[in-house]
């Protein structure tokens, strides 16, 4: 089960405001999907290695070679707030 | 014309321009004209002028294809469904997309979809939901619910999608066509707007079984650009075959009974498929997937942590919405977030951050990815007896607008039969094996990695002999 106070402390690492109603109900949907979840802890799961991806890809890397890339203006058309050829934000203090 | 034109496959239309029988400027012109006037709101965008050339000579004839609206497609809206991507015109296109284009496939249109690929209904998507050809009060499935759709209903020739859980596959089943979901590393995902980076995967989503392999074989392939795709071993065949003498199919009882949630009316479409896959000559019989009812849990952590990570980017800096704050960053990324994401994307972000969190990751992230070896295994062991697995592809057939949409969980069960397949990255088909009170029933054909052209082959027989009728879905 979640409470309001975990629901509120991952909300805060996952960078979302959250209305008070938001929080009761994600409390309650996300509790009830990790009950479902949680069957999967009944599996004895030891010397078992963890799969992080399927294919046997190795060395992967292309070669370090130069290539033509987006130029700044294209880059920057996108965004909110170009600023002196970079993104502006908000302070990061206030 | 039109009406004459859009009963033509793909792969037909594409062999009358390949003989100059056809213009394909024509055959653009007249999909351009049914995907503007869709009445399903199956497309966010559509080409507002047929191009003063339509390149004939490639392989794909010219024949102009819809793209599920997550790819990148330059200077064309590409917003995942998300009202944080509203307007958002990338600067590159995404590799599927330029190598469809580069075969002679011209992008026709944009399709809509669940947000970020996050459902099994379209009734996620920023841009309202997307309603089902066969029955306009129903769902067309998601999350590439657009595309299929737009197949279904005539409004393209064929189209892309990607699959994370099953969002190719079971829309196809809900909307009466074909849909694939190719080999983890098969395609390139340059370009695809990510949801889950160890589980997405680009695939067709077409009128029947010879068109998908058509489209696969010019989507397939290793791009610099992705280091998780590869060369594909060999070419996508064109599929011919007539019997399935000495085909060997498992069928496994965790996916195909009730206790998997499977409706009477999907059970008997899939019985009546099996048995006649055996007058094929098939020897189709019982097989054993254990860890496959645990799939769902390890799926609903593993997507979701991914997710929670690769949507981190969506911060109101480099492009897309921007709510100001206190004037301090993070308050303008929390009110960003929250104004742009929907429900179901705040659920599975919330969700993700959980399991990835401190005190919790072993328990839940580390625990689904032994799972997913689990899964794995038990696919390993099942093709050492057999050619491919077969079962329903979706629980049930398309329900009505909203009938899950308040019970998240009941919702994620719509994935039930197609999650195993990604967590272990192999290719799975769903072909239409019949009707269940008026609406398509899906069966699914799942194989091992890079078994895609004895796959289609075999979708190929059975789709002959199955004969079903798409045509009411185009009226």
């Amino acid at each position: 089960m979640l409470d309001r106070d975990q629901v509120l402390h991952v909300a805060r690492l996952a960078r979302l405001e959250l209305t008070n109603d938001e929080v009761e109900r994600l409390a309650a949907e996300l509790s009830k999907v990790l009950d479902h979840i949680e069957k999967i802890s009944e599996l004895d799961l030891s010397g078992v290695p963890a799969t992080s991806h399927v294919l046997d890809v190795v060395g992967a890397l292309r070669a370090d070679e130069p290539m033509p890339c987006l130029s700044p203006e294209a880059a920057l058309a996108s965004a909110p707030e170009p600023l002196e050829g970079g993104f502006g934000v908000p302070s990061p203090a206030t | 014309m039109s009406g004459e034109l859009v009963e033509l496959t793909a792969t037909a239309a594409a062999e009358r321009v390949r003989v100059g029988e056809l213009d394909p400027r024509e055959l653009f012109e007249a999909y351009r004209e049914r995907a503007a006037a869709d009445h399903l709101n199956a497309f966010t965008w559509v080409a507002d002028a047929t191009p003063a050339t339509v390149a004939s000579d490639g392989p794909l004839g010219g024949v102009p294809v819809a793209v599920k609206d997550l790819f990148c497609t330059r200077g064309v809206p590409s917003q995942a469904g998300s009202r944080i991507l509203e307007g958002y015109r990338p600067p590159y296109t995404a590799t599927v997309v330029a190598k469809l284009a580069r075969a002679g496939a011209p992008l026709l249109g944009k399709t809509n979809q669940d947000e970020f690929a996050m459902g099994s209904s379209n009734e996620n998507s920023g841009f309202g939901p997307v309603l089902n050809p066969w029955d306009r009060g129903r769902v067309p499935g998601g999350s590439s619910g657009g595309s299929a759709a737009a197949v279904a209903a005539g409004l393209a020739p064929w189209a892309i999608g990607t699959d994370t859980g099953g969002s190719i596959r079971q829309p196809a089943a809900l909307c009466g066509i074909v849909g694939l979901k190719p080999t983890y590393g098969a395609c390139s995902r340059y370009g695809m707007i990510a949801f889950a980076s160890s589980l997405d995967q680009a695939g067709p989503l077409t009128r029947d079984v010879t068109d998908a392999a058509l489209l696969l074989r010019h989507m397939v392939g290793h791009d610099p650009c992705d280091a998780t795709s590869v060369e594909f071993p060999g070419e996508i065949a064109t599929p011919r075959a007539e019997h399935l003498r000495g085909i060997r199919l498992g069928v496994p009882e965790e996916l195909t009974t009730a206790g998997a949630g499977v409706e009477p009316g999907v059970r008997d479409s899939f019985e009546a498929t099996l048995a006649l896959a055996e007058a094929l000559g098939a020897v189709v019989e019982p097989c054993r997937l254990p860890h496959a009812p645990h799939a769902l849990s390890a799926y609903y952590l593993i997507a979701p942590a991914e997710a929670s990570a690769n949507l981190a980017r969506f911060d109101g800096v480099r492009y897309g919405l921007r709510v100001d704050g206190d004037a301090d960053l993070i308050s303008m990324y929390s009110r960003t977030r929250a104004a742009g994401f929907g429900a179901e994307v705040k659920r599975r972000i919330m969700l993700g951050t959980y399991a990835l969190s401190s005190g919790y990751y072993d328990a839940y992230y580390g625990t689904a990815q032994k799972v997913r070896t689990k899964i794995s295994e038990d696919f390993k062991a099942a093709f050492e007896r057999f050619d491919f697995i077969v079962t329903p592809t979706s629980p049930w057939t398309a329900f009505e607008l909203g009938a899950k949409a308040d019970d998240p969980l009941a919702m994620y069960l719509n994935d039930f039969c197609t999650v195993p397949m990604p967590l272990a990255g192999i290719p799975a088909i769903s072909i239409p094996s019949g009707l269940a009170g008026g609406l398509p029933v899906g069966l699914q054909l799942t194989g091992p990695a890079f078994s895609e052209s004895r796959l289609l082959d075999t979708a190929y027989a059975l789709e002959r002999a199955i004969g079903f009728d798409g045509r009411p879905a185009r009226r």
